[in-house]
């Protein structure tokens, strides 16, 4: 039985082990956190490409999409050089903290958010551009009603922002240094205990997480519906 | 909509606030994935925090990167296993201090069935040679770490250049590098700590163990002031003169898994 990850995954839960409750709590705070300034900074940023026309805007629509796919250890290098102690921000120590986590997983996940924001609020300009038109509106004041119209696809870009924070280990891992008590959180808990070939573990904290991001997405699909239907 | 701002800036606030909250005396200590994986750490760092109140945050990467961290002033403090690469590090002024603190030993890891007939050999030469002229899989760290630095110059005491189809470079930890063997039914050189403690052995077996070449010595290190003033030296010469005394080396000797010992302390 020790050795079904299922069995160990289900004792893991309902055992409210106190290690993994901050472990979990951890990996929901950093990658929530990082997932809510994405979007503060994104949103905006994808709006502002969608609506306005500057040269260069093709190149910075290729940039967002690119960096869509960027590979988390990458960000991780760069935060990381950024904030050690012979880097440009080291002076702030924060290096190994939760809040170099929080940075690198901001920096993997704006440009998805950034890049679909764009997208779909560029869509809905074409339908709404006549209208616009005759209300005399200026760019500044389509972008937070577009935005808002946007919001319900927009949701489904956090869930994608959000999905790609609480996957990464890469990022994490470099940064934050899988430190015990302090930056460890469900990621890099699996590639250790994979490391210590405690297999079944490490598969029973992946359902663990698993289990998670169903509940937050289910949340999330239960926010959206009972909103639509209630604003029709 | 102002009202939901605020709830989320108070919100973010708190979060914030959440993460920040370890006020407490710590030191960050660059060390090696065997030291972590074999879980000395867990069984001696909470002695230490009793004892002097200073917590112990541990990174655990190869010994080359430990080495790099502590170059570039990111660890208060190093606890490595390459003698040679931490006198070094001593000469080239990066740390102003280095010592004994414990040794184990590596070992030779392999298939049950043994293709290569390690189990005859005498000395850890012949039994890296014999590898090496059965050209049995053989998985090797190849990441620079203490370990992958240890094999690299057991081969070379062979007369063996490693390379070729049998050899494969992982460029990973000893972990990751044990579950690949165990996968592959390879030869794998590893420290014991990491081995005794490894839960996924499958086909895989101590082949070969005792030569005195296979010595593995741990030292500590303490950082230079001059190169990095803003690290937490006070604590760091705590930590380190602890690991030293007594009752660290008597808590590193009560360290043990399935009532093995692991570490042997041997400060001088």
């Amino acid at each position: 039985m020790e050795n079904n990850a299922f069995y160990v995954a289900l004792s893991l839960l309902f055992s409210l082990d106190a290690a993994l409750f901050q472990i979990v709590m951890l990996s929901l705070q950093v990658s929530l956190l990082a997932v809510l300034i994405a979007a503060v900074l994104g949103f905006p940023l994808g709006a502002a490409v969608a609506l306005w026309r500057f040269p260069g805007r093709g190149g910075v629509i290729v940039m967002l999409n690119a960096l869509m796919g960027l590979p988390p250890v990458v960000a991780g290098l760069m935060v990381y050089l950024l904030l050690s102690r012979a880097g440009p921000l080291g002076e702030l120590g924060f290096l190994f903290t939760p809040g170099a986590m929080v940075i690198a997983q901001v920096v993997l996940v704006l440009p998805i958010l950034a890049a679909l924001s764009r997208q779909k609020v560029e869509e809905m300009l074409g339908e709404y551009r006549e209208q616009f038109v005759s209300l005399g509106m200026s760019r500044a004041r389509m972008m937070p009603t577009l935005l808002w119209d946007a919001r319900f696809a927009l949701l489904t870009v956090l869930l994608a922002g959000f999905g790609r924070a609480s996957a990464e280990v890469g990022a994490v891992m470099m940064v934050g240094g899988n430190i015990d008590g302090v930056t460890r959180v469900m990621t890099t808990a699996i590639v250790l205990e994979t490391g210590k070939g405690n297999l079944p573990l490490a598969l029973g904290l992946g359902i663990v997480l698993l289990t998670l991001v169903i509940l937050i997405n289910a949340g999330a699909y239960m926010v959206g519906e009972l909103t639509r239907r209630r604003t029709g | 909509m102002k009202k939901t701002l605020n709830l989320v800036l108070a919100g973010v606030t708190a979060m914030g606030l959440a993460l920040s909250a370890h006020a407490e005396d710590y030191i960050t200590l660059a060390s090696t994935t065997s030291t972590e994986n074999s879980g000395l750490f867990d069984s001696i760092l909470p002695k230490f925090e009793e004892a002097s109140g200073i917590a112990v945050r541990v990174v655990a990467v190869g010994t080359g990167q430990a080495f790099e961290l502590a170059r570039r002033g990111d660890a208060d403090s190093l606890l490595v296993h390459d003698t040679a690469g931490e006198k070094r590090f001593v000469e080239n002024g990066y740390a102003t201090e280095r010592a004994d603190v414990m040794y184990n030993d590596f070992v030779l890891i392999g298939p049950e069935s043994d293709p290569a007939d390690v189990r005859s050999a005498k000395t850890a030469a012949e039994a890296f040679a014999a590898i090496a002229n059965a050209e049995a899989p053989f998985t090797s760290r190849g990441d620079d770490s203490g370990t992958n630095r240890a094999e690299l110059r057991l081969w070379e005491n062979a007369g063996v250049e490693p390379g070729g189809d049998w050899y494969r470079e992982l460029g990973s930890g000893m972990g990751p590098t044990l579950n690949t063997a165990a996968a592959m039914d390879a030869y794998v050189m590893s420290d014991r700590a990491t081995w005794v403690a490894f839960g996924n052995r499958q086909n895989l077996t101590l082949v070969f163990e005792g030569d005195d070449v296979l010595f593995n010595q741990y030292g500590s290190l303490l950082l230079s002031e001059e190169k990095h003033p803003h690290l937490k030296h006070g604590l760091a010469t705590k930590w380190h003169n602890w690991l030293i005394s007594e009752d660290g080396q008597r808590a590193i000797a009560d360290f043990k898994v399935n009532g093995e010992q692991l570490f042997f302390p041997n400060a001088k």
